[in-house]
């Protein structure tokens, strides 16, 4: 899921600029979309899923039209928006369906035990997906002509632009990209977790603490940072069972040392200045 | 024309009675979008109706009404947002009397701002030991706070301690095992370090082992890497003390994982009618202490219950003792003749009020005294998604708490 979720807003910062906040928002959208679709229409839980993805997609592109290309232009801007955003939709899902915490029935019932230790299948079906959506991106990204365009952007947006590339239309692809993983991460997650207004923020930090560790603007950084910092964390629960709320602090902890240490990550690259 | 006219006096009449009667103002406090704040809400609704209907309450021979003024604390969320909550009850709505909050360190700070007012604030939802530590600390301040639920955090404890006793037993006997093993997860929270640590004291002395003490945050909603060191650890007992959503987590992950050991312990969630489908319908044997259910805790406990039920469509939880809250300043303002703050804390330190969630006294410090089958609470478990009462044993329409299978 970390990884799904930090890719996403990897891609949108290497592409556009973007600094996402409202990504993790999308996110727990979809969860709710989902929710509603499976367990209160009783649509099944491919159709309940794909219309779930597709509406947050949509809905990100609205968004990316009427709220961050006007600013886009002023990185302050962008971010407070992207704020504003996660929490308006937060604040209207907590006005729709109250502060309780909803339960999605598994996708798939019943684990396996490995190593002495019970893995439910819908975990592997987190797993499952999450590698099959890896690979998507790879190939949309390193063999297709949209890929080719978001790569050229994301390495020279200026340059793009000159060589007639219409670069807001690539940004706005690559919101609905970023955007559908973090949706298809809502979708897949939600039966496994609890659904409730504040389920963006946890990940938010872990996300944003994934990203500066691979490297702001990195895919690859991305993946290897979401294993390491998922290993951190589980570490810490091991290792120090009385301070497992330190989760959470011992990944932004990661992230200040980084930023210290090797700012532009362990795979990302050095902006230059007129950036 | 006319007959609207003949409408309108009786009408105005009534008004002019009411406004003549006066009525006596009661704020309801709690984090009103969550199922605290919405149970706080709805047993004082069935309080005021059932007092209104009843001609209300007798002030000194005046027959006043009840009023009640909702104020959203958000105290989940944000500590300032119930302080300012209660501030604007007391000075723009020009509440009489404050009852609810949840979050021990929302309920401290809002303590605060009733007793700068001198308003009696009946307490219904935290249980940080310090509340009435400030009555015994400073009694001319303090005196205005009364709890009415839960007991205080340590009384919590002896309560939690008698049913792991009496599960220690049945896991004694079902295991073939002297010492059973116990872990303990605890969210990190200001509610539950004293009774971690007096856990942690107390396991050897009951002849139980504790494997490890593991505290998630507060807000977390996933508990996998706690239940897999859990099951590493052999415990046979996964002792809770949770009252975020990962109390959900924890049921539906246990399921999940086939888990052999047993919960027990508070889990807030768990006491709440939607946990059996939040957790996905996973959550067999999960056990919490709760408040209400269809047993005879008093005369009073199963009408509330059944009524509480028909109204809303689903059980009440403990926050729904404002319902004995407005009942208890009732009796009070009655024996008093008065609504005056000073005159109605000795009668309300002096009274014993049966109540639908137990009997309630108070001691020194303002907090309920404990007593099993009294104020003690109800060990409940989820099996097969039906909420069953299984402590204390000697309490009428009490069933056999369940092991899973080994």
């Amino acid at each position: 899921m970390y990884a799904l979720l930090a890719i996403g807003f990897s891609l949108i910062f290497g592409v556009a600029r973007i600094v996402n906040i409202a990504h993790t928002a999308f996110y727990m959208l979809a969860a709710y979309c989902f929710y509603t679709l499976m367990v209160k229409v009783g649509l099944g839980f491919v159709l309940s899923a794909l219309i779930a993805v597709g509406a947050v997609t949509a809905l990100s592109v609205i968004c990316y039209r009427l709220v961050i290309e006007p600013v886009r232009e002023h990185e302050a801007a962008v971010l407070i928006a992207t704020i504003a955003l996660a929490l308006i939709f937060q604040e209207l899902m907590l006005y729709s369906f109250g502060g309780h915490y909803l339960g999605i029935p598994s996708t798939l019932e019943g684990g396996v035990r490995f190593f002495g230790v019970s893995i439910p299948y819908q975990r592997l079906l987190i797993l499952v997906v999450a590698a099959v959506m890896l690979i998507f991106c790879w190939f949309v990204l390193y063999r297709t002509r949209l890929g080719l365009a978001i790569r050229a952007t994301a390495n020279d947006l200026e340059v793009a632009n000159l060589m007639g590339m219409n670069v807001n239309r690539i940004a706005m692809a690559t919101v609905a990209i970023s955007v559908a993983l973090a949706a298809i991460a809502g979708v897949v997650v939600a039966p496994v977790y609890v659904v409730d207004p504040f389920m963006w923020l946890a990940p938010l930090v872990t996300m944003l603490a994934i990203v500066v560790l691979g490297g702001l603007g990195s895919l690859k950084g991305s993946l290897i940072g979401a294993l390491i910092i998922g290993y951190v964390e589980a570490i810490t629960v091991f290792a120090v069972p009385a301070g497992a709320y330190l989760k959470g602090a011992v990944a932004l902890l990661i992230m200040v040392i980084v930023l210290l240490v090797r700012p532009e990550g362990l795979f990302g690259v050095v902006f230059e200045e007129e950036r | 024309m006319l007959r609207s006219a003949l409408l309108a006096v009786p009408l105005a009449l009534a008004a002019s009675v009411a406004a003549a009667q006066g009525t006596v103002k009661i704020a309801i406090l709690g984090p009103m979008a969550f199922v605290q704040g919405e149970n706080h809400w709805a047993g004082a609704e069935m309080a005021r109706d059932e007092i209104n209907q009843a001609g209300g309450i007798n002030v000194g021979g005046r027959r006043m009404q009840v009023e009640l003024v909702r104020a959203d604390t958000n105290e989940i969320q944000s500590v300032p947002d119930a302080t300012n909550a209660i501030e604007r009850v007391i000075t723009r709505d020009k509440a009489d009397f404050l009852i609810g909050g949840f979050r021990s360190e929302a309920v401290l700070a809002m303590q605060e701002v009733a007793m700068d007012y001198k308003k009696i604030f009946l307490g219904a939802g935290a249980a940080d030991a310090r509340l009435g530590e400030n009555v015994e600390k400073n009694y001319d301040r303090y005196k205005y706070w009364f709890r009415v639920t839960p007991v205080k955090s340590l009384d919590l404890f002896r309560t939690l301690m008698a049913v792991l006793n009496a599960i220690g037993g049945q896991v004694r006997q079902s295991l073939k095992k002297d010492r059973p093993k116990v872990a303990l997860i605890a969210e990190k929270a200001v509610w539950t370090e004293p009774i971690v640590k007096a856990v942690q004291a107390m396991l050897p002395k009951m002849n139980m082992d504790l494997v490890g003490t593991w505290q998630p945050s507060a807000v977390a909603t996933d508990v996998t890497a706690e239940l897999s060191a859990i099951e590493r650890s052999d415990a046979d007992i996964v002792f809770t003390l949770l009252s975020g959503p990962v109390g959900i987590s924890l049921g539906r992950q246990m399921g999940e994982r086939s888990m052999r050991a047993v919960a027990w312990g508070i889990n807030v969630e768990g006491q709440k009618e939607e946990f059996w489908q939040a957790a996905a319908g996973k959550a067999q044997f999960v056990s919490t202490l709760d408040t209400y259910s269809e047993v005879e805790m008093t005369p009073k406990t199963i009408p509330f219950v059944r009524a509480f039920k028909e109204r809303y469509k689903k059980a009440p939880t403990y926050t729904a003792v404002t319902y004995d809250a407005i009942m208890i300043l009732k009796a009070a303002i009655e024996q008093a003749g008065s609504t005056d703050a000073d005159k109605l804390v000795p009668v309300i330190e002096k009274m014993e009020h049966v109540g639908t969630a137990g009997t309630d006294t108070w001691d020194k410090r303002h907090d309920l005294v404990w007593a099993v089958g009294k104020t003690a609470g109800i060990a409940v478990q989820w099996q097969d998604g039906e909420k069953v009462p299984f402590w204390p044993p000697q309490v009428k329409g009490m069933q056999p708490f369940k092991m899973p299978k080994r």
